[in-house]
């Protein structure tokens, strides 16, 4: 026993122990959030059966099964449920019905024992609608115009084709909304904010400011007459699609109208194949990538979101890189090391043991309120008292996590600069290089993969931080884009959606929580995904210098 | 190998490598290239140079020996201000570089050493091609002319017998050659931008006797051209290299002579202990 301590086995067995134990956590954690995330596209089976509690009338309940679980009698009967007194053990399940606007409870626990046997009807459809949630029922027919066109099997075909086509002209709909009478009204409102301008601008004459301002009022009802004429086709392409609608039979027996217009999707997933399957999920997938979301934020997609995400890490590398690295360049190399230097290295490594909040407070103090304050006094008085940069904003949470992570950059630069060996600098120097010139060529260069390094680490940490960016520039909702086709195309000044923040939304913050739960797993997902695919850009990046920059001291 | 075989009777033959027989140097009849004039150095309170006078003569090589911590690598430091890089270094006295003292604070330090390059112990090439490393004194100097660089860059490798090694290879990282490779394109580097004195330190060092050889016999042909300085631990590679030997002991120099009196017949006790191997 002696021996076997002594031989050090023991403490390659803890050690080994720890790095299992940890590989387990991060597996676990990445695979069930691969899990439940990814099984959230994939279309669930609609299952029928007759529920009664005890010799009351069976109903009829028609839902997909989200989940099942196994609780004790005495639970169950604290919370309300009848169970029989010689009953332990009960199992529920929690079915989404759907049809919030008929219903109004869209999950429903049902226990397991006094429900029929599931039977799964080949003509269950579940309709996903821009409103309400989905719809779980039965296609009735199909109408145009109110009157009754297909029945039965007919309807269906109708309905697919037509939907298709609707589909189409609605996404032409929201084309026109987002893109052109949105550009068209940024004109407008700069034309408001030209006007207001000319009214504040103390040097005009009374006859200049009134030929402007006359030159200001044609230009609008031009743009006036082109909102006007994008309406009309919107309101004419609205009226063609709400011609169309098909009726459906829900579980309680009820029929009920749902126009084509309303309709996403429309599936029959007790009547899909392996293929089918595999497209739908691939579509559905693809949807929630790109789309924007609805219904406050638990349906549709997180384009906004990831969106946001990636143009903040970029903007907020593109600051903290040559601050960071500059800072580190100048203590390193310049600064004379003594009691000062050291104090400012401490308060800079402490700098990174800040709670993030505090930093969103500084952000906000600071850049939101007194930068992005004066900005709008000095720039933008005509807009006032709308903010432009006073309020929070893109570019306001890129610098607050910069600030957040200048530490990272800076301790990781300064590595680097330490780790190069004093001959080659002595090598530089003796061919007649000043202390720059040798910096410049051979010490920056050499010292770029710890920079690269530290950019990694910003990225990582950046990118999953939410706190300092709820007061800094994160909204629920975000309207537009930062990015879009009207001058000048990157609006630092706009509000964006995070995915970190969606998280929050949609997990805690939303009406609708079990709608929402897949949707938190997804959105996470997404976010892991994308903080990989930016670390190994970087990382290889960092490959590449250090190959190119490869020398015997590494 | 008849290039090997070259070196190696050069390097059994010191007297032939220097063609030297019947000419005796004589220390009066020199130009000076440096000359040093009361050299003190201090370590913060530590003295590392007590007061040397030396002088360098032009167009020889000079050899300095002593058991380690002699002061003899720092001396050469001293000689293009290399030591103005450790914070605690002070220096007193005059070191002149053709007239010139370099110590005087009107004196570009980067210009300076432009004039008096320096080669290290250990290899120190760039992470650089092969090509950068040649070029990199001349890239500094502005020159951008790609004709004029390959130009230099040839001559100068050939100049350390090393163009026939890396002709093919110039645009591959200098880290892929040999120990000894590296010391001869370091050299090479050095001599691209046509120093008037160049500055060994142990340059032969870190490398296997073939390679020591190779330097040694290139040290001998760059005299032609240069003013050498080369410090070394090696007795045999100074008697066999050089024209003049200093040998230092406690931050003195003990005793300055052309290589032959000072290894057959020594003035001082202290030089006579040292070369017979009774102490360092």
């Amino acid at each position: 026993m002696n021996n076997w301590f002594k031989s050090g086995t023991p403490w390659i067995w803890l050690n080994a122990g720890a790095v299992t134990v940890s590989l387990i956590m991060v597996v676990g954690l990445l695979l069930m959030i691969a899990v439940n995330g990814l099984g959230h596209f994939w279309p669930k089976a609609v299952a029928e059966f007759d529920y009664a509690v005890s010799g009351d009338e069976p109903e009829r309940v028609l839902g997909e099964l989200s989940r099942s679980e196994t609780m004790t009698a005495a639970a169950m009967r604290d919370a309300g449920y009848e169970v029989p007194e010689d009953q332990e053990i009960v199992t529920r399940h929690l079915i989404k019905r759907g049809n919030r606007d008929a219903t109004g409870r869209d999950f429903v626990w049902y226990i397991g024992e006094n429900a029929s046997e599931f039977r799964y009807p080949r003509e269950a459809m579940v309709l996903e609608r821009l409103t309400w949630g989905d719809l779980i029922g039965y296609l009735k027919d199909y109408r145009e115009d109110g009157e009754v066109v297909a029945e039965g099997a007919d309807a269906r075909a109708a309905f697919e084709s037509q939907l298709e086509e609707t589909r189409t002209s609605v996404r032409e709909i929201q084309r026109i909304e987002r893109f052109e009478i949105g550009a068209v009204n940024h004109e407008i409102e700069q034309i408001r904010l030209q006007r207001r301008a000319l009214e504040l601008n103390p040097q005009l004459s009374d006859e200049e400011r009134a030929e402007q301002e006359a030159l200001l009022d044609d230009r609008r009802a031009e743009f006036q007459s082109q909102y006007d004429e994008l309406e009309q086709r919107r309101n004419e392409l609205r009226r063609e699609i709400r011609r169309y609608g098909i009726t459906a039979e829900l579980m309680d027996g009820r029929t009920q109208e749902v126009l084509l217009a309303d309709i996403v999707r429309a599936t029959w997933p007790n009547d899909m194949g392996l293929g089918a399957k595999l497209s739908h999920y691939g579509s559905t997938f693809w949807d929630f990538v790109s789309g924007f979301p609805r219904e406050a934020n638990t349906e549709g997609g997180i384009l906004p979101a990831i969106f946001g995400t990636v143009l903040m890490v970029i903007l907020m590398s593109i600051v903290v890189t040559p601050f960071g690295v500059m800072a580190a360049i100048y203590l390193r190399e310049y600064a004379k090391q003594g009691p000062l230097v050291r104090t400012i290295r401490i308060s800079v490594n402490n700098l990174a043991g800040v709670p993030s909040i505090v930093f969103g407070v500084f952000g906000l103090g600071f850049f939101v309120y007194f930068l992005g304050g004066s900005i709008d006094r000095t720039f933008y008085p005509e807009a006032l008292p709308a903010p432009t940069f006073g309020s929070p904003a893109i570019i306001w949470a890129s610098l607050t996590l910069a600030l957040l992570t200048l530490p990272v950059v800076i301790v990781s630069t300064e590595e680097g600069l330490s780790r190069i060996p004093s001959t080659i600098r002595q090598g530089s120097l003796a061919l007649g290089a000043t202390k720059a010139e040798t910096l410049w060529r051979i010490v920056v260069p050499l010292a770029a993969p710890a920079m690269m390094t530290g950019l990694i680490l910003a990225v990582a940490r950046a990118a999953g931080e939410v706190a300092p960016l709820m007061l800094v520039g994160v909204v629920k909702l975000a309207p537009n884009l930062p990015i879009d086709g009207s001058f000048p195309f990157l609006h630092l000044d706009r509000a964006f959606m995070h995915l970190g923040f969606h998280i929050y939304d949609v997990g805690f913050q939303s009406p609708n929580v079990e709608a929402g739960r897949p949707l938190v797993y997804a959105t996470a997902l997404i976010l892991v995904l994308l903080i990989i695919i930016l670390n190994v850009t970087a990382i290889s990046i960092r490959n590449y210098l250090r190959e190119k920059y490869k020398s015997e001291s590494d | 190998m008849k290039d090997e075989h070259k070196v190696l009777t050069h390097g059994m033959d010191p007297a032939s490598m220097r063609g030297r027989a019947g000419e005796k140097r004589r220390i009066s009849q020199e130009t000076p290239a440096m000359e040093i004039r009361d050299l003190k150095l201090y370590y913060g309170d530590k003295i590392a140079l007590k007061g040397v006078d030396l002088m360098i003569p032009k167009g020889r090589i000079t050899a300095f020996i002593g058991p380690s911590g002699c002061g003899k690598s720092t001396l050469l430091r001293c000689m293009n201000r290399m030591n103005d890089l450790i914070d605690a270094a002070r220096v007193e006295g005059e070191v002149l570089l053709h007239g010139e003292n370099i110590y005087d604070p009107a004196v570009d330090v980067a210009e300076l050493r432009r004039r008096v390059g320096m080669v290290f112990q250990k290899p120190n090439p760039f992470p650089k091609s092969i090509y950068e490393n040649v070029a990199y004194g001349l890239r500094l100097q502005g020159v951008k002319s790609r004709r004029v660089l390959d130009e230099v860059v040839e001559k100068s490798l050939r100049r350390a017998a090393l163009w026939d090694e890396v002709k093919d290879r110039l645009n591959e990282n200098a880290f892929g050659l040999s120990g000894g490779q590296q010391q001869r394109l370091v050299i090479a580097r050095a001599v691209a931008i046509e120093p008037e004195v160049l500055l060994l330190d142990e340059p032969a060092s870190a490398l296997d006797p073939l390679a020591t050889l190779k330097i040694e016999e290139l040290m001998f042909e760059l005299k032609e051209e240069y003013t050498i300085a080369i410090v070394t631990h090696n007795m045999q590679q100074a008697a066999r290299v050089s024209d003049y030997t200093a040998f230092m002991y406690m931050g003195e120099m003990v005793e300055f002579a052309d290589t032959d009196t000072l290894f057959t017949s020594p003035a001082k006790k202290q030089t006579e202990d040292y070369i017979t191997g009774r102490y360092g």
